[in-house]
């Protein structure tokens, strides 16, 4: 069951909401409505589930109506039109048209926020700021206190409790961030754009401990970004936003890999494949390999490659490997190996849904290609071609 | 032109008839509130007088301290109070002290929650504005004549004018603190689940402090300025002896009166201003 699911949904800003969501309907863009009821289209039609312990990550340019969205699963932006459920217990809330009272209990104990700029509370300590969500919840002085330090620790601020905000960097600031949300235990948690205003270190050290802090807590999170190397990075799936609409939503590889229209094609032209693409979807498959003389009585088959051969038998399953010098070892890669330990008289055969990255890395060390095999059977290899094919992004250009 | 100029419209007349009008329909309610006002700034300034001076100047410093714990401050003010003692005002700046502080408590009790409601509805700042300007600009003894009319001498039309001319000040930044809260400050409060006021006593006051307690400083100021006006209508205080001097051009009276008002205005601004300050940084 999704923990939340937004349907049919529809943002404006302006006061001639009616009329723009006519126009809506008739099929007319965002600069059309507004030269003519002068309202400003946030979010237009958008549908999303979102499941327990997902990271889901709205990504589109600015003005793309990414924040916009975010910001209705909490109840800060009002929609014109569509839910927004959230999980509350066993019934689903609609944030769109909840009661005050409603409204005020999902967002102390249901959806809590990270903000872009912080926002943290100047003239309170460090350690009140993490309590501030707390009081709200009508915890008790000395209860919110010790768990607000709990928070402080897991975030490793504990000795900064007393500080006020303006006293930290930027980093430590949204790690304040960080704790005041998940410090309210609630299992929806909104990030706006929350590393963005970081140094690029600083960014990627967050994003590794959110990541790890997701492990251990499990929330459901949606997360605002601009950048696709980090909606790659964190996120389980991926919704992309252009001009108040989400025209794609997938898991990060198929995103890479089949890019829905021009825009997410721009975006991914822009990012780094070797974190996001497995081995299968780059691989030369068995199908395109050149075969050499099987022999007809048994069912075995042997493929020639550059400087290699390998025999596979009946099963599929890889026999052996020769080159020029006589046999040569099949290693058996498994997530975790020490690529290091490998030499140019390996040859080594790996899982098909191998990271490109450690494909790499592995024809770096053997100087030979990778064969790959999924449930003990030999699908395919990746060589060079495969490497600098995807490297030059023509993995989902039409023009290849 | 010679038809313009002889059907004047009658402006002052009408003036002059509400004012009657006022007088008569709640004249009593105007006495017993000059009254009540007179007699409580009376009460204060009588206790202040009965306690010796050099007991109160010790209250006055230890208060310092435990304001501002700056060696510095409390030497300038030591010494500002003794200079006073000693020309023989302290009675005078025991009075203008009071009837500074009533102003001052008096505007800011009005003013800032009429500047939260301001800043929170756009036609209120819209309706203020000019009533605001209006305030500020209009020349004291203007408004002086009829508050005289209207409270009699004493203390309280001085008063009075002196919170119509300082009013404004609370409001105006009271106003332009809580509307100037950045959004997200908001945002932030709203999402972790304030009610409308909670939101105003967690986040939007102590976000607008600073701004509130610069309004609160140029309250005090804005009120030492009017010592002298108000000594006019009969207030007691550092502007009588002034109003003296003036008559009789009597130079060294008019100088030390000066000189009085000039080291009340300083001690104020530095208790005030270094409070607001300290609790910014």
């Amino acid at each position: 069951m999704s923990v939340v699911s937004i349907k049919n949904l529809d943002v404006v800003f302006g006061d001639n909401q009616a009329e723009t969501l006519e126009l809506m309907d008739e099929g007319k863009n965002r600069e059309q409505i507004l030269g003519a009821t002068g309202d400003v289209v946030g979010v237009q039609n958008a549908n999303l589930d979102i499941n327990e312990g997902e990271i889901c990550v709205l990504m589109g340019l600015s003005g793309s109506g990414k924040s916009t969205l975010l910001r209705v699963v909490n109840g800060l932006n009002t929609a014109a039109r569509g839910q927004c459920l959230v999980r509350n217990g066993d019934e689903m809330v609609d944030m769109t048209s909840c009661s005050e009272a409603t409204l005020r209990h999902m967002r102390t104990h249901r959806v809590s926020m990270v903000f872009q700029s912080f926002a943290l509370m100047p003239w309170l300590s460090v350690l009140d700021n993490v309590a501030f969500g707390l009081e709200m919840q009508g915890m008790s002085k000395a209860d919110r206190q010790t768990k607000a330090m709990q928070q402080l620790e897991m975030v490793g601020l504990e000795q900064w409790a007393h500080k006020k905000p303006d006293e930290l960097s930027g980093g430590m600031r949204q790690r304040v961030g960080l704790a005041r949300a998940f410090a309210m235990d609630t299992d929806v948690l909104l990030m706006d754009e929350p590393f963005s205003a970081l140094d690029p270190l600083i960014r990627s050290q967050l994003q590794d401990e959110l990541i790890e802090l997701q492990k251990k807590l499990n929330k459901t999170i949606i997360f605002v970004s601009h950048d696709l190397d980090e909606a790659l990075k964190i996120g389980s799936k991926i919704a992309i936003m252009e001009s108040a609409n989400i025209v794609q939503q997938d898991i990060p590889e198929k995103i890479v890999l089949n890019p829905a229209t021009k825009y997410v094609e721009r975006f991914v032209a822009h990012t780094n494949p070797l974190n996001v693409l497995k081995g299968d979807s780059l691989m030369t498959p068995i199908s395109a390999l050149s075969q050499v003389s099987a022999e007809p009585q048994d069912k075995s088959s042997a493929y020639s490659l550059t400087n290699l051969t390998i025999q596979v038998d009946e099963k599929g399953q890889l026999q052996s490997a020769t080159d020029n010098n006589g046999t040569v070892t099949i290693t058996e890669y498994i997530t975790g190996f020490d690529v290091n330990s490998l030499t140019t008289s390996d040859v080594v055969v790996a899982p098909a849904d191998i990271a490109m990255r450690d494909a790499v890395e592995i024809r770096y060390q053997t100087k030979r290609p990778v064969l790959l095999q999924r449930a003990g059977r030999f699908v395919g290899i990746l060589d060079d071609h495969d490497f600098y094919h995807a490297l030059l992004g023509k993995h989902f250009s039409s023009t290849t | 032109m010679n038809w313009l100029t002889e059907h004047k419209i009658p402006l002052g007349d009408w003036m002059e008839l509400f004012v009657d009008w006022l007088i008569e329909v709640a004249g009593g309610f105007f006495d017993l509130l000059s009254e009540v006002i007179e007699n409580i700034i009376l009460f204060l300034v009588d206790t202040i007088e009965m306690v010796p001076p050099l007991l109160v100047i010790a209250i006055i410093l230890v208060g310092v301290w435990f304001l501002h714990r700056s060696i510095g401050l409390l030497v300038f003010i030591c010494a500002s109070l003794l200079l006073i003692l000693n020309l023989g005002y302290w009675l005078e700046t025991v009075q203008t002290l009071v009837l500074v502080v009533s102003a001052t408590f008096i505007s800011v009790l009005i003013g800032v929650p009429l500047g939260i409601a301001a800043a929170h509805r756009p036609w209120l700042y819209t309706m203020l504005r000019p009533i605001l300007d209006l305030m500020q600009t209009i020349p004291t003894f203007v408004y002086l004549i009829p508050t005289l009319i209207l409270f009699g001498l004493g203390y309280v039309p001085g008063l009075i004018s002196t919170i119509i001319f300082a009013i404004a000040a609370p409001i105006r930044l009271t106003y332009l603190g809580v509307s100037k809260v950045p959004s997200e400050l908001i945002e932030a409060g709203l999402a972790f689940g304030c009610t409308k006021s909670k939101l105003l006593y967690k986040v939007e006051l102590p976000a607008a402090m600073p701004n509130i307690m610069a309004g609160v400083t140029q309250c005090i100021m804005l009120s030492l300025s009017m010592v002298v006006i108000a000594a006019l209508v009969g207030a007691d205080g550092l502007g009588k002896p002034v109003i003296r001097a003036l008559n009789t051009v009597n130079i060294s009276q008019g100088f030390e009166a000066g000189i009085a008002i000039v080291l009340v205005a300083i001690m104020l601004d530095r208790i005030c201003k270094s409070r607001s300050s300290s609790k910014e940084g």
